[in-house]
């Protein structure tokens, strides 16, 4: 930095003072150039432009650091010059070719500075040299002029030379502080070594213009060395960027620009078409990315149930209600004649009956019709297909989210080192320019903050261990044995009720003994666990884990029993349908016995029966679907009124009660509700289950749950906004999700297994439902491959469903898997390995960095950005002012200290009123202690006052 | 510009292109933005360089800036005399550095600036507090606060003397993943 100023003060005086006069240099020089030029002044501004493009675009690849190249003169000298000569040999051949000849023998490396001179001599023929020729004055005006007239006069070149040759040892010699001893020679012919200084110089300023944007200096600063570089490459090298390279560079530049912005765009597009990011950006900047994991779970949930309710709707319901045929053609779909009259009822309506239970909802309503409309569209095997399909969607879904949530755990999950810094330093966004969202970014760093904190302390945690251990077992022995009673009092209740069932003289309580337990425990037990889980004490993240665990186990004593009544109940009515079968075959053999009699007429065909009349069976796919419905209705009932009552009636009662209260309610007892994790999830989770279960048997189900979640996704936004309040402890939710995708696995998995086992072995209805009148479900998919497909297609099926292609086809499976899994064993090992080279390789980098003189510049620079006023105040007090010049030695010069001193004296007298900040900024406190940290201050004012030295006043 | 006044010469655009990472335009745009600011102050016609400083009141009022809890430090990092005023020079030079196309590194000089509180080239605990009660609208405890300078400090003090040079922080703050995407303003 001296150099360069050092510099500049020479090249002020060195060129017609061009610099130190630049206030109204402009406008002259303008003017000159006018005169000069011609049109040279918009093209001048234009080329120097371009030059320093150009350059840059040249040096791309070129380290970008200076300093190598400083000091390996010998080694590197060569290289730009040969480089240029050799870029310039593109742009203009014939004219290198001329020169080249001129001096036969010249060395490569001068070849190089010939071809600068060539360049130069060019644009000199050219006459437009706006800004050279402005700049340089008449001189220069005068030798290109003359050059003009005499190209080939080698004299003249020499002439050039020398003149070159002169300013530029100048120059070399304030610069680049290690050359005075060949400047004797000035006005002979340029040594070799002359010739590349000169190149290199040329070559360095041209980086700086091309990389001075880059530079952390004060503007002021910028432009003038901006102008002295231009002019210096101007005068030394001619103008280089020319036709092609320079609108090519402009032309990428611009295209970088565009593809920004389009990345831009397409980022906002992108996060503008993620459905509630801004509510669940807003409840998680302030419940803490735990209770949004709830909301992200739950708008993935939608997303799923969007895709399975469009392939049922658009696959099955739809096509049956535009192709096939109309209510109360046939009797299916139609409702029976002793229920018509009830059939609108209200509350027939809201127990899905009546109406409900004939329509598109339910598995009863299609028709067995293989194929329908003009479409020939194969209904039922396409029910089977999306049956099964959906289920395959589902597990496909949760399965490949599950791998990529594990990714991004293990992905940036090590990468925890700076977590408080770069909280600290980067989680302001500078962009955000509204008051609303500024508002919710300063709660969402705090919560995050405060997450991190929680982490933090449990890190810090020192613990009795073995009291921690013997707390943690005993909290699972007594979980265990709540656990086990109450799966045992579920199997106690279930066995009871089946004796019940034979009974017809029940009380109130014991035909709903069943419910009122099961709903007990769901009452009782969770908050039993949770108080169990204190004594464990585990970091609420993972005691989350466990509640949810704990409290999954305890449901599935729930599930459990609604599938054994299920079951039950299909049973029953697949005993009931045989002699139903029977009685409606007799039934219409009967109608059409006494239609043929009563006309005595056999021949004539008899009219269908009234499809009302018809007797049917009970159809048992259609009850399940009805159970599951209202299952689904009432869990949503029973959610939103918890919602409703628990929490926003406890909210508005704690609100304006505590008015008029002798305790404080919103401190003390009641106080408001906070937001239930892993009841919600749960819920969501247990939910989606019997959807999966009952969606093959009512597929208007998947419709309703869309809706349900729909509505969920803004009520409980709302509501935990409106009455709850954050955790005490904000934690952080885990990474990846993985936890609530493995419950959801799980209960995916367990509602599975009952709808393959009735579609695999219990006969469907023979009256209702696209499989009636099959032995099994999937014998459609039998009948297809027989009717529909080429013959050999069945045999190769047959051969398919051979169990001696079956098993190794399973074995190869389970070899892949084990294959599979040993590979992604090795790769982690290696990733392991990977990363603990990585953390070295760091560390030595941060022990070079510790001690290289790299570092030291930008120190240099930043002490440079330093404000005046970091001198300033402490100029009136007396007594700080002497240990500065103790500490300066240790940073800058002595010769220097003193006229950075004057200079700031300057400049503080200029600033409006430098103790009026003073004081408060600089409280003597702080200050006190802090000898060393003011060391730089001065320093730095030296620093800055030497930087601006030559600067235009 | 077509036939209306001129702002600027054609040397101070390309100078100011060629130190910036703003085209013409938006050069253009920012003496506009500028000049709306304190349209009594500012002139018009800029080819002569005049010499013309606004208040750190008047530039903190922008909208970019106004919600920024470090808008004061931001502007007094890029003002000269340290004190928030700034030339249109200055202007410029702050909106450049911010702007998308800034390198990290010189980025993160300047964020070393904002930060640095008390202007001593160190950040330290005092300058950490600030900070943290600056991002948080001093919800947390003092505890929590210590707590958080502390580990801060622990995290990316590289030479132990329990302050962050600038060193540290240019080393903590190249890994950070969001450090260019939170730490520019669209203008």
């Amino acid at each position: 930095m001296p150099r360069k100023s050092a510099a500049a003060e020479e090249v002020g005086i060195d060129i017609d003072e061009d610099v130190s006069d630049s206030d109204d240099g402009d406008n002259r020089r303008r003017a000159n150039r006018r005169q000069g030029g011609g049109r040279g002044g918009g093209r001048g501004g234009a080329r120097g432009r371009g030059r320093g493009k150009k350059a840059d675009s040249d040096e791309e690849e070129d380290d970008e650091d200076e300093a190598p190249k400083g000091r390996g003169r010998g080694g590197n000298r060569r290289r730009p010059a040969n480089k240029r000569g050799a870029g310039r040999n593109n742009d203009d051949d014939s004219e290198d070719e001329a020169p080249k000849k001129k001096r036969g023998g010249a060395a490569n490396r001068r070849k190089g500075g010939k071809a600068q001179e060539s360049e130069e001599d060019s644009e000199a023929e050219k006459g437009k040299k706006g800004r050279k020729g402005g700049k340089k004055g008449g001189k220069e005006e005068d030798n290109g002029k003359g050059k003009k007239g005499d190209a080939k006069g080698k004299n003249k070149g020499k002439d050039k030379d020398d003149d070159k040759d002169k300013k530029k040892k100048k120059k070399k010699d304030d610069s680049s502080s290690d050359s005075n001893s060949n400047s004797d020679e000035e006005e002979e012919s340029m040594s070799e070594g002359e010739m590349a200084r000169l190149m290199e110089e040329v070559e360095e300023k041209k980086k700086l213009i091309a990389n001075i944007r880059n530079k952390p200096w004060r503007m002021k600063r910028r432009l003038v060395l901006l102008k002295e570089a231009q002019q210096f490459v101007d005068k030394f090298e001619g103008a280089l960027g020319k036709g092609k390279g320079r609108k090519w560079y402009a032309y990428k530049v611009m295209m970088t620009k565009k593809w920004i912005k389009f990345q831009r765009d397409f980022e906002n597009f992108r996060t503008a078409c993620i459905p509630w990011e801004r509510k669940i950006k807003e409840v998680e900047s302030h419940f803490g990315s735990s209770v949004a994991s709830y909301f992200i779970f739950l708008r993935w949930m939608y997303g799923m149930n969007l895709v399975l309710f469009g392939l049922t709707f658009g696959l099955v319901v739809i096509p049956e209600v535009l192709m096939g045929l109309p209510y109360g053609s046939i009797p299916r779909k139609t409702v029976p004649r002793a229920e018509q009259p009830t059939a609108q009822d209200y509350s027939v309506l809201m127990d899905f009956n009546g109406y409900c239970k004939y329509s598109v909802l339910f598995y009863g309503y299609y028709n067995n019709q293989r194929t329908i409309g003009l479409l020939k569209f194969r209904l039922p095997l396409s029910y089977l297909l999306v049956g099964i399909g959906s289920f395959g969607y589902s597990l496909m879904l949760v399965i490949r989210t599950m791998a990529k949530n594990a990714d991004v755990g293990g992905g940036d999950g090590e990468e925890g080192e700076f977590t408080f810094a770069w909280k600290m330093f980067t989680s302001w966004d500078y962009l955000i320019g509204n008051a609303e969202t500024a508002d919710n970014k300063y709660a969402s760093i705090t919560t995050s903050f405060k997450e991190s904190i929680v982490d933090e302390q449990e890190n810090q945690k020192d613990e009795n261990i073995h009291l921690r251990r013997f707390l943690r077992v005993l909290a699972n022995f007594m979980i265990t044995c709540s656990l086990g009673g109450s799966g045992y009092l579920i199997y106690f209740v279930v066995k009871r009720s089946q004796e019940f069932a034979n009974r017809t003289d029940l009380s109130w309580y014991e035909k709903n003994e069943l419910e009122l337990i099961m709903s007990l425990l769901g009452l009782v037990c969770p908050p039993l666990f949770e108080t169990i889980a204190e004594l464990e004490d585990y970091h609420p993240r993972i005691a989350l884990k466990w509640q949810l665990g704990r409290i999954f186990a305890l449901f599935l004593g729930n599930l459990y029993t609604f599938l054994f009544a299920l079951f039950d109940e299909v049973n029953t009515k697949l005993d009931e349908e045989e002699s139903i079968k029977n009685a409606s075959i007799w039934a219409m053999k009967e109608y059409y016995a006494n239609y043929s009699r009563l006309l005595n007429d056999s021949d004539s065909t008899p009219p269908p029966m009234d499809p009302g009349d018809v007797i049917r069976g009970p159809c048992w796919e259609t009850a399940v679907g009805i159970e599951f419905v209202k299952l689904t209705v009432s869990d949503i009932q029973v959610t939103y009124l918890t919602i409703l009552i628990g929490d926003f009636a406890r909210a508005v009662i704690v609100r304006f009660l505590n008015y008029c209260w002798c305790w404080d309610l919103e401190a003390g007892f009641p106080s408001y509700g906070e937001f239930d994790i892993s009841g919600n999830v749960l819920g969501l989770v247990f939910n989606q289950g019997m959807i999966w279960m009952g969606a093959f048997y009512a597929p208007g189900l998947v419709g309703i749950n869309v809706l349900r979640l729909l509505s969920s996704m803004y009520y409980q936004c709302w509501a935990v906004m409106a009455t709850n309040v954050p955790h005490e402890r904000v934690f952080k939710a885990s990474k990846s999700n993985n936890f609530y995708m493995g419950l959801l696995l799980l209960i995916l998995f367990l509602s599975l297994l009952p709808v393959v086992y009735t579609i695999m072995t219990l006969p469907p209805s023979f009256d209702c439902g696209p499989f009636s009148g099959k032995a099994k479900m999937f014998d459609v998919i039998m009948e297809t491959i027989d009717l529909d497909l080429p013959a050999f297609m069945g045999t190769l099926f047959s051969y398919a469903a051979n169990p001696g292609l079956i098993i190794p086809a399973v074995l190869l499976m389970v070899l892949a898997i084990y294959y599979l899994n040993s590979v992604s064993e090795a790769y982690q090992n290696s990733n392991m390995e990977l990363k603990k080279k990585m953390q070295m390789a760091r560390d030595e980098e941060k022990n070079r960095r510790n001690n290289k003189d790299s570092t030291n510049q930008v120190m240099k620079d930043l002490e440079d950005l330093m404000p005046n006023r970091s001198l300033s105040p402490p100029a009136p007090p007396e007594p700080e002012k002497p240990p500065e010049p103790e500490a300066k030695p240790t940073k800058t010069k002595p010769g220097s200290a003193g006229k950075g001193v004057n200079l700031q004296k300057d400049v503080t007298l200029a600033s409006p009123n430098p103790n009026a900040r003073g004081p408060i900024d600089r409280p003597p406190g702080p200050r006190g202690p802090g000898p060393g940290p003011r060391g730089p201050g001065p320093g730095a004012g030296g620093g800055r006052g030497r930087g601006r030295g030559p600067p235009p006043r | 510009m077509g036939n209306k006044q001129t702002i600027f010469t054609d040397e101070q655009l390309d100078a100011y292109q060629d130190c910036t990472f703003f085209t013409r335009k938006e050069i253009l745009r920012l003496h506009s933005r500028y000049h709306e600011l304190a349209p009594h102050l500012v002139p018009m016609d800029y080819t002569n360089e005049p010499d013309c400083k606004l208040p750190l009141a008047l530039i903190v009022d922008m909208p970019e800036l106004k919600e920024n809890p470090f808008r004061n430090r931001i502007v007094e990092s890029f003002s000269e005399d340290g004190m928030g005023n700034l030339s249109f020079n200055e202007f410029v030079d702050m909106f450049s550095v911010l702007s998308e196309m800034a390198p990290r590194e010189l980025k993160a000089i300047y964020a070393f600036k904002i930060y640095d509180f008390n202007v001593d080239n160190y950040l330290c605990k005092e300058d950490l507090e600030k900070t943290l009660n600056r991002l948080t609208k001093e919800e947390l405890t003092p505890e929590e606060v210590e707590l958080v300078c502390e580990k801060t400090i622990e995290e990316a003090d590289l030479d132990g003397d329990n302050k962050l040079s600038y060193a540290d922080f240019e080393n903590m703050i190249s890994r950070a993943p969001d450090f260019l995407s939170t730490f520019h303003i669209r203008i």
